[in-house]
């Protein structure tokens, strides 16, 4: 697939520059000529998406840059200055805050296409890893994000975060009081821990950058993955990338910036918290502290265990099985729809993460299934910490024990020989399975 | 799970095709979702240019109210006004008297001295205090009894006219009126 | 067939355990929903009505204001486009006259330059509304401990935004039998709070709500409306829920109308994607 190029420069100094600097050729080869298989659904359109965000992210938040203040005693003016006072500010501002939550959305979606489609099986596990550890980075670009306007739940969100390193102290006594000291830059969250989370929040994007340069490298080199998992045999099997996949990327970022638009303008403070429109203060939280709906999932597998150092580990250990992903599935088929037993631990797998999400949200000794009553008159019975572990205990399981042993004994349907077997059967009145829970999940 | 494996030979296996057959409505529809989609990206840019103009903050503190009945015969005060200093200097008699006795002499950039003041206040001398040559801020001096800019050597006389160095223009003057007989508002 | 079927039911019931979830929990709640107060400004058509701001305005200087400070607004604010006294004859706040006659009967704090002694002068229009107290221990020490918030983004820092202030405002009720109120504390249903301590009723029967430190304000006609509307206490609590949610997001109404348009050029450009895609692709079988 790469390799040859089919870039012929025309005018003169499209050869001088080739000849010195190949880099129109490189962008006709990647984003022109790029072959990519013809039957991609709209699962696939996400990683255009995800480019649209990283770069809106950037965008807005150099401008941002140029009002705000990282100052305890002046963030939280200035951010609302730049509401007020700043010329379109408050567009900007409600972009950059909406739009991280656009971020996540996307990314979850498309690491749960890569998850059903296989797209982590070699020899993509170089591009599954890039794609990890942008997942991190953005991880810790939000949440340092969400620390500046220094508002209550900005606070209380660095004191909870960084007071997980505090869980080293029961690994190495004093480890996790010096390496929270030192995040700190001082006894407590405070100015130092501000000024440098705007530095680093302002750095991480460009990191995101080059890993997501390296991530598109490390695709176009083995070359997508399909809905059917089977690799391009022939040229019959794909399209050059334009105008076939840069239309159909582009009218589905549309699609996605009319959902993005209804936040900034409509619903601007829909995914926020009304408490982070009250200046932070060091010496009262407030009574329900939860973090932005991203990570509540993993904020569920922390209060599920009733340990802290095991909480911490439960929920580093949820990201960390990522990584290994490639390596536990031992599947020979690429793609679950072919993978009838497989695609049902994988809808339960995507149930039980948007319950611990809900979880998550919830304060820890909520009801969930009531049995009794309190002398309150307030149910008792089957709290969320208790709930959740179910879900987290499926959440390992399906990475330990479904991917490595259902490879090994599950039974698969036909796989047909090429990409283009499949999407020719499209125009019969029999759709095979697997096109019609595609057709349903387009919709 | 049925899998038809016989190829349709209708079909255009697309890779090396050109879309579409040249048809018409296929361009205008193109066309248009190309022009849409240039004119919204222009409309997006303006945002991002627009919000390094003053924010309403700034544009709120345009204008000051200054009372400068302080300012003794012969002295200057510096106020800031937008950021930049603004000379606001109670003339003597004297510095009257040579700056319209200078008023045909040869300079680069011609005024007299009754239209650097408002009229009937001809003591009162009220200037922006930027060089205009590159911005610096000049110091009371000079040959001419103004000012002389420390950064290039520009030469202002005592109606702040430029008489030598590099500086193209006079000192300018900013928007003022007098309120009352002490305060005067500037901007 | 039957594989989809099962797959549908799985969702079905993850979905039906999700909600059944969701109400299980809502049980807990200890406080009063705040009632709707029908305001003009909800939606993504709404506006301000600029009488009730005006009106709201008033409430808020007559009353809150000896107590409560908004930092984030300046006397230019009430003159700007969507504020409550613009006048399209002024375009520019600063020289709104409006702006300038109420901030010029206000004396704000400032240093003398001549003498550096601390000064009264009238306010201009540059400057932010007038704090009551100098700082936040004078502002305890005055109210019985209890620090009056900084109104500025007030309908956006709690829960419920403008409905929740015009029913805090306005929902006062007298303490239920069994309830001991402690000093210089007041009941209101629609506060945060847990009164499990201060009931003696039956342990099931907790009234909704918390004490607040501030004692009811608006009584009927407390504030004289100029424009002659009938100065009830739902009607002041409800003008100056307005003008605070105005002043939390002075905005509001650039943000909806642009988004707007922003709404109806996608949706016009998308199509327009839609269509060159299918044309583009129509050849292809995929």
């Amino acid at each position: 697939m790469s390799g040859h190029s089919n870039y012929e420069p025309k005018t003169g100094i499209e050869r001088w520059l080739d000849a010195r600097l190949p880099i129109i050729r490189m962008a006709y080869d990647s984003a022109i000529d790029y072959p990519t298989p013809k039957n991609l659904n709209y699962w696939w359109t996400f990683g255009g998406i995800l480019a649209v965000c990283l770069v809106v992210q950037i965008v807005t938040g150099v401008v941002l840059a140029m009002h705000y203040v990282p100052n305890s005693d002046l963030a939280f003016n200035s951010v609302e200055s730049i509401m007020r006072d700043v010329n379109y500010g408050w567009m900007l501002r409600y972009i950059h805050a909406n739009g991280a939550s656009m971020f996540f959305l996307a990314v979850y979606v498309h690491m749960a296409r890569g998850l059903y489609y296989g797209s982590y099986k070699a020899p993509r596990e170089v591009l599954w890893l890039l794609g990890c550890v942008i997942y991190l980075l953005m991880m810790a670009t939000a949440f340092m994000g969400y620390v500046l306007p220094w508002g209550q739940m900005s606070y209380y969100g660095a004191v909870v975060i960084t007071n997980l390193f505090s869980a080293l102290d029961n690994v190495i006594p004093g480890v996790g009081t010096a390496v929270t000291t030192w995040l700190w830059g001082g006894f407590a969250v405070d100015n130092a821990t501000l000024n440098r989370f705007f530095s680093l929040h302002y750095l991480l994007p460009f990191m995101i950058a080059g890993v997501v340069g390296l991530h598109i490298w490390a695709l176009h080199v083995p070359g997508n993955n399909n809905p059917t998992g089977v690799s391009v045999k022939s040229k019959a099997d794909t399209v050059p990338f334009h105008p076939y996949y840069t239309v159909k990327d582009g009218f589905a970022i549309l699609a996605f910036m009319i959902l993005f638009a209804w936040f900034v303008f409509f619903e601007p403070n829909a995914l926020a918290h009304a408490e982070n429109y009250v200046p932070a203060n060091p010496l009262q939280t407030p009574a329900h502290i939860v973090p932005e709906w991203y990570f509540l999932p993993f904020y569920a597998m922390l209060r599920s265990v009733p340990n802290k150092l095991f909480g911490v580990i439960a929920m580093f250990g949820a990201i960390a099985l990522l990584f290994v992903v490639p390596w536990l599935d031992t599947s020979k088929v690429r793609s679950m729809r072919y993978r009838p037993a497989a695609r049902i631990f994988f809808a339960i797998f995507v149930v039980s993460v948007l319950v611990l999400g809900w979880c998550g949200g919830k304060e820890p000794d909520d009801v969930v299934i009531a049995i009794g009553r309190d002398a309150a008159g307030d149910p008792t019975g089957l709290s969320v910490t208790v709930f959740s572990r179910f879900f987290v205990l499926y959440y390992y399981g399906y990475f330990l024990l479904v991917l490595p042993i259902l490879g090994l004994r599950e039974k698969v349907l036909p796989v047909p020989d090429t990409i283009s077997t499949p999407v020719l059967s499209h125009g019969g009145s029999a759709l095979p399975t697997g096109a019609t829970a595609e057709a349903s999940k387009k919709g | 799970m049925v899998e038809t494996t016989n190829a349709n030979p209708n079909v255009d296996p697309g890779h090396s095709a050109e879309p579409g057959d040249g048809s018409s409505r296929r361009d205008f529809i193109h066309i248009a979702a190309i022009a849409v989609g240039g004119v919204g990206a222009v409309a997006a840019v303006w945002p991002f240019i627009d919000q390094m103009n003053p924010s309403a903050d700034t544009l709120a503190l345009a204008s000051i109210e200054y009372d400068f009945s302080k300012v003794a015969v012969g002295s200057q005060a510096s106020i800031k006004w937008r950021g930049k200093p603004v000379f606001v200097r109670h003339r003597t008699p004297k510095e009257i008297a040579d700056a319209v006795a200078d008023d045909h002499a040869a300079m680069r950039d011609p005024a007299t001295d009754a239209s650097r003041h408002k009229a009937g206040k001809p003591e009162w001398l009220i200037l922006i205090g930027v060089c205009t040559h590159l911005g610096c801020v000049p110091n009371l001096g000079g040959t001419y009894g103004g000012w002389l800019c420390p950064c290039h050597g520009s030469v202002y006389d005592t109606a702040g006219r430029i008489r030598a160095g590099p500086a193209p223009l006079n000192l300018l003057m900013p928007d003022y009126e007098f309120l009352s007989a002490t305060k005067v508002k500037i901007g | 067939m039957l594989r989809n079927a099962l797959k549908s039911a799985l969702l079905g019931a993850g979905v039906a355990g999700l909600l059944l979830a969701a109400g299980g929990a809502s049980a807990k709640t200890k406080v009063e929903e705040p009632r709707n107060g029908h305001f003009s400004f909800e939606g993504p058509f709404g506006k301000f009505d600029q009488a009730a701001l005006q009106r709201g305005y008033k409430v808020y200087a007559e009353v809150c204001s000896s107590c409560h400070a908004m930092n984030l607004l300046f006397y230019r604010n009430l003159g700007q486009p969507g504020g409550p006294f613009f006048d399209p004859k002024h375009p520019n706040p600063n020289d709104s006259p409006y702006a300038k006659a109420i901030s010029a009967d206000i004396k704000v704090p400032d240093i003398d330059p001549d003498t550096g002694d601390t000064i009264q002068r009238p306010a201009t229009p540059a400057d932010h509304f007038r704090a009551p107290f100098p700082n936040e221990a004078a502002a305890r020490a005055t109210n019985g401990g209890a620090y009056p918030p900084d109104l500025s983004v007030i309908a956006k820092a709690r829960e419920g935004g403008a409905n929740y202030i015009f029913s805090l405002l306005s929902g006062y009720a007298p303490p239920p039998k069994g309830l001991t109120v402690p000093a210089g504390k007041y009941y209101n249903p629609y506060f945060p709070g847990d009164l499990g301590s201060f009931w003696t009723g039956p342990k099931d029967q907790v009234p909704k709500g918390g004490f607040i430190s501030m004692p009811f304000q608006l009584t009927p006609g407390r504030v004289t409306f100029d424009d002659g509307t009938k100065s009830t206490t739902e009607q002041q609590a409800h003008d100056v829920a307005t003008f605070l949610a105005w002043a939390s997001e002075p905005k509001q109404e650039e943000r909806k109308q642009t988004g707007l348009a922003v709404m109806i050029y996608l949706f016009i450009f998308t199509g327009l994607a839609y269509g060159s895609y299918r044309r583009i692709w129509r050849n292809v079988a995929h």
